[in-house]
Order: structure tokens, then C-alpha cells, then sequence
């Protein structure tokens, strides 16, 4: 049984910060849970998909974050509480429901989890997604540890009953991914008989005289009763003494970084912390009321400068008048970039009081850096052994070297960015955001009329395609543009734990589902379509040689092969594979370890002591691809 | 030597991404939370998951939930899954009180497969180690994961040899405990020898 199901009140279970979040709606009789997968968010609908059929959940991986919100909303206009959780990019996809959505808003309750990625660890940026809250008029929360985060869920829904409008939780990687000690509640099963009532005024500002304008005016109106709740809410306290030196005012992950911080330090007696899990809007008289006892203020937050910057607004209003110092992100004490950690905050607490912080002895930092820097080289990003990304981006690399116009690839989100880089030869000329680079590649193919004559080619993920490639591809076939889609095919998104998409036959809940037939569905749309063996570098490369000899609009080549991690769960190797050491010329061969060299697979290596590459069984998938490129035929497959 | 009144005692699990020091770091970490301890399990991670670094840190008191980052120079012990990673780590968070428990075998990174940077030997991996640890340990666990047949087991012959050098506050019953709540049938019995067998290797 997975650990956020059992249902034994008052005991204790190691939760990671995402479990925390899913249990806290198992305990709130959530009904309906949605989400499109992305780090670090990706567990929360996981794992209520898991436990779905136990608890008569509907959980759902939806096609994008826009559509998960929808769904998510009609459960709540029905009278089903709904959980959506997205990571930072996400909430961009969702941005123009929300904005809509958050006007007439809803009915039981919808709580959006956001996850954001300082640091931006698996993301490409690090956006702070609290700002959305200010923009929208609605309250966020933000739990600084997993327990935490399981309670601010349950409580999460009744507030958005409360002021019938999406409640936004923003949790960081580093409370989504840890995991801590939480204490079990009451598991709930959803009874309620979903009913839409069509009685009441539709939801929507259009058509019946009240307008945006007047919607707008009430969610102001709902901000004072928020704060009112907030004043006396649980998740805001108070540690320290009764006038600190210093007042920590914090969030999220700095709640226990500044606590850590003040114990290293020896400063119990002197700092005190404020600690709010409610950042939207702020509780005034509680904040105001900390911010008169102290002179001098650190805020520690990550991201970006979102509490600070209202916190300072607060502090200008607060009577008496005052002056304060504060510390943060425009003192440059804390940056305004990157992820927080605990040496952070302990250095910027030491400089406060003016004192210099030595983490450990100077000799020992000072002789393990070095050793560091010369022998421990960095672990760049790389796809995996038998990944079928590699030998398709090694066939795009030839066919582009052959055909010889400075061919184009345009790129897109999932594994197959890292061949922006070197496991992907370099490849990959623009990434931005899901589906982007369809819609670059299309514009690409439109520009002959200026003189343009390069090939471009836009390799698009499967899950990506769903979820957001789609117009740009009609766009393209439409309007002719001279380009070709390569579809990888890999089987799931594989870039977030291989949940599964429109093009899988079975849903989040292990369910039979409709399986959406790619090359029908862009041969329907009028497009000519191959598909070929991600595995088989000849047959990509030679159809890619074809397709670009025709210039005549939008292409389609499909690459066919599961990820090699899907397949290594379910099935056996696809060949032993070896070297023949007597074959390998090492050293001697003009090739100059071509084969790790040159198409970095990490299962390949190089043995110091023969001078000759080498199979790494430990690391070794089966896939046989790189059979086909050593010069000398050194490597063979035998069937397994 | 143990370090059980040590509080908080942080022990960082490391490796590359696909060894599976998440998954025991979940195991190891719920033991505790079994016997009564507060534990915060969190993960540092390099450029990428895919072959990319990948550290656990977790964080074990009596009464206090930690952060789920170590500070610098506050790591007690290190248990690494592939030896540069266990350097890596000692540069990042060791000090001259860090235990070292690691595997030998090598996962080159990028970088030395293109013939950009060198992967230390052996030898200069283990003197570093030696030289910024108050002791350390080398097991080839790869190579006793592979003798079972499965690589990846590399992952429980390794906590085997944690708990077989006694730093933590956990016993050969409480893990096997935890195994057997976690796996079933064959994928239990497996786990359970490449457990046994790290144990064994440093007892």
C-alpha cells in the first residue's frame, strides 16, 4: 500500500513535501485531481491517481495545464472539491483560464498548486509564480515543510469555499521533493452527488450588466476577508524574543534555513522569526505588530523580492511611523537569483550583526576545493545508455552534414533538449517553451521569399506534441511551410516518470483510455508521413535525405522506439552486446575513440590498462546502436 | 566509533542519477521515522537527473525537523554510490570529522568520454577521500551487484555496508524490516542478499 493511503490516524510516515500535498486532499474528500506532469510538481496527481479507484477520485494527466484547470473547475461549479497542480511554466499554459476563471469564480472547492523551481533545476527558468496571486486578487499559500503542506491543502479547499475563488499554494523544490516526518489525519471518501445547478447567474463577466469592472471590485472586497482569516491563521507564528536584535520575516524553504541558521550561529537570544504561510495579502496587524518590535528586518524568501516588496508597502503605512533597516534582496544579502540554501541565510544573519561566519576550518576548504577542481570533473546532462533519442540526433546530424545547406533544428522541452549539447551533438539551435519550437520551425519555413534556403527540421516529443505543438502543426500544414516534424515517439513522458498521454492506450488511473493514432491523425490532416526505427540510424538518415530533397511543405517522419528506462522495467535487453577486443585497433585505430568520443554513449568506456574501449555491463542497455558506427566493426549484437 | 548522540546527524547519500539513492534514502529514512525520530530527507542535484549528480541529504534529530539542505562542512557521513560523487560531496559539505563509506566503480561523465577532463584513478580518488575523512571505506558493490545479476542492486549491497559499519542509528533488523514492507517475492529475496551481502563485506 502506498504511505499517503494508510489509514491509520495520529502515526507518523516519512512524506515527501508532493505526498503531503495529495494526502491533505485525501483528508479535504477531494474528487477530482488534475494536472499535465512537470518537475517538481509531478508527484502530487501520481499519486492520487495511484490510490484514484480506492478513494473514487477521478484523477487525470490532461493534455496541457490550460485544460487540467478546466476540468478541475467544472468538478468545482458541479460541487466537487478539484485539485490542479502545475510547475512554474505551467501556470503560464493555465494563465488565460485562471484570469477568467478567477472573476466569477467557483463554487466547492479548487485549490492550484504551483510548484516553482528556483534554481531552475529541471526548468528553463526560475520564475516565481506568487506574483500571479497579486495579479489575479486571490490568496496564496505557501507551507514551509511537508507537514505543513498537508494541513495548508486541507484548509486550502475550505477557503476557497469560503470566498468561492481559486485558492494558489506555492510550493519550491525543495518543500515539493523533501520529505519529513507528517502525521497522519481522518481519510475522507467523497460523497457528494456532483450537480451542475443552472439555476444560478452563468459563470462568466459577459452579457448580463455587471461586467469585469464590477467582478474585479469584488475579489477586492474578497481580499479583506482573506486577510481577515489570515490574522489569526495557524500557519503564521512567532519564535524569539520579545524586542529581537534582528526579525526574521520568512517563507516556504526559509522558514527552517533561518532557524538553522540562528542555532549555528549561537543567536537564539537575539533573533527572532516570523514565519507566514499566508504571502497573499499579507496579515497587516499581525505583521505590523512583529515589525514594531525590532529595528532591524531580514526577509528570506526565494526567488524573487514578492514579500519583501509588500512587506516594505505594508511598512510605510504602519502607525506609528517608522523607520526600519531592512535586509534581503535589495541589500543584496540574500540574492535576487538562484535557490536559497542554509549557508545563505547563516552569512546573511552573520553580516546583520557584523560578524564573519567560517563554516569549517580553512585548510581543510581550502585543500578540498582544490582537489575538487583538479579531479572531479562536472557530471554534464547526457541521455541515457540505449536512450533512442541518441541515434536519431546522430542520424539529424548526418543527414544535415550530408545534404550540406546549414540545416536548422529547432527544438523543444523533454529529454531531447539535452541535445542542445554535447550528448546530442550539438544539434539543437533554439529551445524555449512546450511546443515553441514547431511554431519557430514553421516561421523558419516561411521565410524563402527573403531568401532563405536552409532546411529546418522541428523534433517534437510525443507528449509535447499534445500538449502543445498541435496548432503550430496545423498552422504549419496550412500555410505550406516548407519544414519537417519529426515526431519521437518514446512512449510516455518520459522526462517526468513516463506518465502517460493522449497517445497511450491506457489513462493516469491504469485504466483502458483511447489511444489518439499520431500518423492518422497527420495523414487526416493532409500531411505526408514515414515512420521509422528510432534505433535504425540508416533508415532516419536516408528518409531524412529524401524529405529534404522535396520542398514543397510541411513533412512528417515519425520515430518509433520506447525509452530505454520504460523498457528496462517491463522487458528484457534487446541484445548482448560486445567487443571484440582483437578487433578494437584502441590506440592504434585512425578513429580516435570514436565510439566514446564521438557518439558518447555512457555504456561505452575506455580501459586505461588494455588502451581499447570496453563495454560497461553495468551501464550497458542492449541497444545495439552502436554496432552500426564503429569503422571496424570491433562491436557486435547477439539476439537476446 | 558511532555517531547515534549526534543531533542533528547528516548523513548524504550520493551518486549518479538512475542508482537509485533516492529510493534509499526513503527506505533508510523511514526506519527512523519508525523508531521515533524526526527525519527530513532532500535531494541536490547537478546540471540533470538524466547522468547527472544526484545527492539525498538526510537529516536525522531526536526533536527537530531539519531543512532539507546540509550547510557547508556539516555533513557526518557520506555514503556514496559512485567514488568522484563521494569527493564531490566531501569538497561541497565534508570536514575533517566526515565518514566516508563508498563504491569504487566509476560512472565516467560526459566530460571524460569526450576526452575533455581525466577521471581520477583509484588510487588518487581514495587518497583525496582519506586525506578530507576522519576514516573511510571502499566496497566494490558494483561488482557484487553484477555477481547477483543486477547492477542496480548496487544501491543495497551499499546500505548493507552503512549499517554493516555501525555510524547510524539503524539496525540490520529495522532495514530488512523496511524491505519487506517495501518489496515482494523475488524483487524481496534479491534485496534482501544484496543487503547481506554489503553487510557482510564490512562488518
Amino acid at each position: 500500500m502506498l504511505n499517503i493511503a494508510v489509514d491509520e490516524p495520529n502515526t507518523t510516515q516519512l512524506l515527501m513535501g508532493n505526498e503531503a500535498i495529495a494526502r491533505g486532499a485525501l483528508e479535504a474528500e477531494v474528487g477530482v485531481a488534475t494536472a499535465y506532469p512537470g518537475t517538481p510538481s509531478s508527484e502530487i496527481i501520481g499519486t492520487l491517481a495511484a490510490v484514484a479507484k480506492e478513494f473514487n477520485i477521478y484523477a487525470e494527466w490532461s493534455v496541457n495545464e490550460k485544460v487540467a484547470l478546466e476540468v478541475a473547475a467544472a468538478a468545482s461549479f458541479s460541487g466537487v472539491r478539484a485539485i490542479t497542480a502545475m510547475k512554474q511554466l505551467g501556470i503560464n499554459v493555465a494563465f488565460d483560464f485562471l484570469a477568467n476563471l478567477s472573476l466569477p469564480g467557483t463554487k466547492s472547492g479548487l485549490l492550484l498548486v504551483v510548484c516553482d523551481d528556483p534554481g531552475a533545476i529541471s526548468s528553463t527558468n526560475e520564475q516565481d509564480s506568487r506574483h500571479i496571486a497579486k495579479i489575479l486578487d486571490l490568496p496564496l499559500l505557501e507551507p514551509a515543510t511537508p507537514q505543513e503542506a498537508k494541513e495548508m491543502t486541507k484548509w486550502g479547499f475550505e477557503l476557497s469555499e469560503k470566498i468561492s475563488n481559486v485558492c494558489l499554494m506555492r510550493s519550491v523544490t525543495r518543500i515539493s521533493h523533501a520529505r519529513g516526518n507528517v502525521v497522519l489525519g481522518q481519510l475522507r471518501r467523497m460523497s457528494n452527488k456532483a450537480h451542475f445547478d443552472t439555476s444560478r447567474k452563468p459563470y462568466t463577466t459577459i452579457g448580463f450588466g455587471e461586467g469585469a469592472p464590477r467582478y474585479h471590485q469584488a475579489l477586492h472586497q474578497n481580499l479583506i476577508k482573506i486577510r481577515e482569516l489570515y490574522e489569526s491563521s495557524p500557519f503564521n507564528w512567532y519564535i524569539g524574543p520579545e524586542r529581537p536584535e534582528l526579525l526574521i520575516i520568512t517563507c516556504g524553504s526559509g522558514w527552517l534555513y533561518s532557524l538553522e541558521a540562528i542555532e549555528i550561529l549561537s543567536l537564539k537570544d537575539s533573533v527572532g522569526i516570523l514565519k507566514l504561510g499566508t504571502t497573499w495579502p499579507l496579515p497587516d496587524e499581525l505583521v505590523s505588530q512583529y515589525m514594531l518590535k525590532a529595528e532591524k528586518v531580514l526577509i528570506v524568501e526565494e526567488t524573487d523580492a514578492f514579500l519583501e516588496g509588500n512587506l516594505k508597502e505594508l511598512a510605510s503605512e504602519i502607525k506609528p511611523g517608522r523607520t526600519w533597516t531592512f535586509y534581503g534582496k535589495t541589500s543584496g544579502h540574500i540574492p535576487f537569483f538562484g535557490e536559497i540554501n542554509p549557508d545563505i541565510v547563516i552569512n546573511a544573519v552573520a553580516n546583520a550583526f557584523g560578524l564573519k561566519y567560517i563554516s569549517r576550518d580553512p585548510e581543510y576548504h581550502q585543500k578540498s576545493q582544490e582537489m575538487v577542481k583538479k579531479y572531479v570533473p562536472p557530471r554534464g546532462v547526457q541521455f541515457c545508455a540505449g536512450c533512442p533519442h541518441r541515434s536519431i540526433f546522430w542520424a539529424i546530424k548526418d543527414a544535415l552534414r550530408l545534404d550540406g545547406r546549414e540545416g536548422v533544428v529547432t527544438g523543444d522541452i523533454g529529454c531531447y533538449g539535452s541535445a542542445i549539447g554535447p550528448t546530442g551533438f550539438y544539434q539543437l539551435k533554439t529551445m524555449h517553451s512546450m511546443g515553441s519550437g514547431t511554431g519557430v520551425a514553421l516561421g523558419l519555413g516561411k521565410l524563402g521569399q527573403f531568401g532563405f534556403n536552409q532546411p529546418v527540421l522541428a523534433p517534437c516529443g510525443d507528449s509535447t506534441f499534445f500538449h502543445a505543438a498541435i496548432p503550430a502543426l496545423l498552422d504549419g500544414i496550412h500555410n505550406q511551410s516548407n519544414f519537417i516534424f519529426i515526431f519521437l515517439d518514446n512512449g510516455g513522458t518520459a522526462m517526468t516518470g513516463f506518465q502517460p498521454h493522449p497517445g497511450i492506450n491506457r489513462n493516469a488511473m491504469g485504466e483502458p483510455a483511447r489511444a489518439i493514432d499520431f500518423k492518422s491523425l497527420c495523414e487526416g490532416l493532409g500531411a505526408p508521413v514515414e515512420v521509422v526505427d528510432s534505433y535504425d540510424i540508416k533508415a532516419i538518415t536516408q528518409k531524412l535525405l529524401d524529405m529534404l530533397q522535396d520542398e514543397g511543405g510541411t513533412k512528417v517522419l515519425v520515430c518509433r522506439r520506447e525509452c530505454a528506462l520504460i523498457r528496462a522495467r517491463r522487458k528484457k535487453p534487446l541484445y548482448k552486446v560486445h567487443l571484440v577486443s582483437d578487433k578494437c585497433m584502441g590506440e592504434a585505430c585512425g578513429c580516435d575513440r570514436f565510439c566514446i568520443r564521438v557518439f558518447k554513449c555512457p555504456g561505452l568506456i575506455w580501459d586505461r590498462d588494455a588502451r581499447k574501449a570496453k563495454i560497461d555491463e553495468a551501464i550497458c542497455d542492449g541497444c545495439g546502436v552502436c554496432v552500426d558506427i564503429c569503422p571496424h566493426s570491433a562491436i557486435v549484437r547477439e539476439a537476446n | 566509533m558511532s555517531l547515534q548522540h549526534k543531533d542533528p546527524l547528516n548523513l548524504i547519500i550520493t551518486g549518479v542519477g538512475g542508482q537509485g539513492n533516492v529510493l534509499i534514502s526513503r527506505l533508510i529514512g523511514q526506519s527512523m521515522v519508525d523508531s521515533g525520530l524526526q527525519v527530513t530527507v532532500g535531494e541536490t542535484y547537478g546540471a540533470s537527473q538524466r547522468g547527472g549528480s544526484v545527492a539525498s541529504h538526510v537529516r536525522i534529530s531526536k526533536d527537530i525537523q531539519y531543512g532539507s539542505i546540509t550547510p557547508e562542512g556539516h555533513a557526518d557521513v557520506i555514503l556514496g554510490l559512485e567514488p568522484m560523487e563521494s569527493l564531490r560531496i566531501l569538497g561541497l559539505y565534508g570536514s575533517p570529522k566526515t565518514f566516508v563509506v563508498t563504491n569504487i566503480r566509476p560512472f565516467y561523465p560526459l566530460s571524460v568520454a569526450t576526452g575533455e577532463a581525466e577521471y581520477p584513478t583509484l588510487e588518487t580518488t581514495k587518497q583525496c577521500i582519506n586525506e578530507l575523512s576522519a576514516k573511510a571505506w571502499y566496497l566494490d558493490a558494483s561488482a557484487i551487484a553484477i555477481g547477483l545479476g543486477a547492477p542496480l542492486l548496487t544501491n543495497m549491497v551499499m546500505t548493507g555496508a552503512i549499517i554493516g559499519v555501525k555510524l547510524l542509528p539503524l539496525t540490520q533488523d529495522m532495514f530488512e524490516g523496511q524491505l519487506e514492507a517495501s518489496f515482494e517475492k523475488e524483487s524481496l529475496t534479491l534485496n534482501l542478499q544484496a543487503f547481506r551481502m554489503g553487510l557482510a563485506a564490512l562488518h
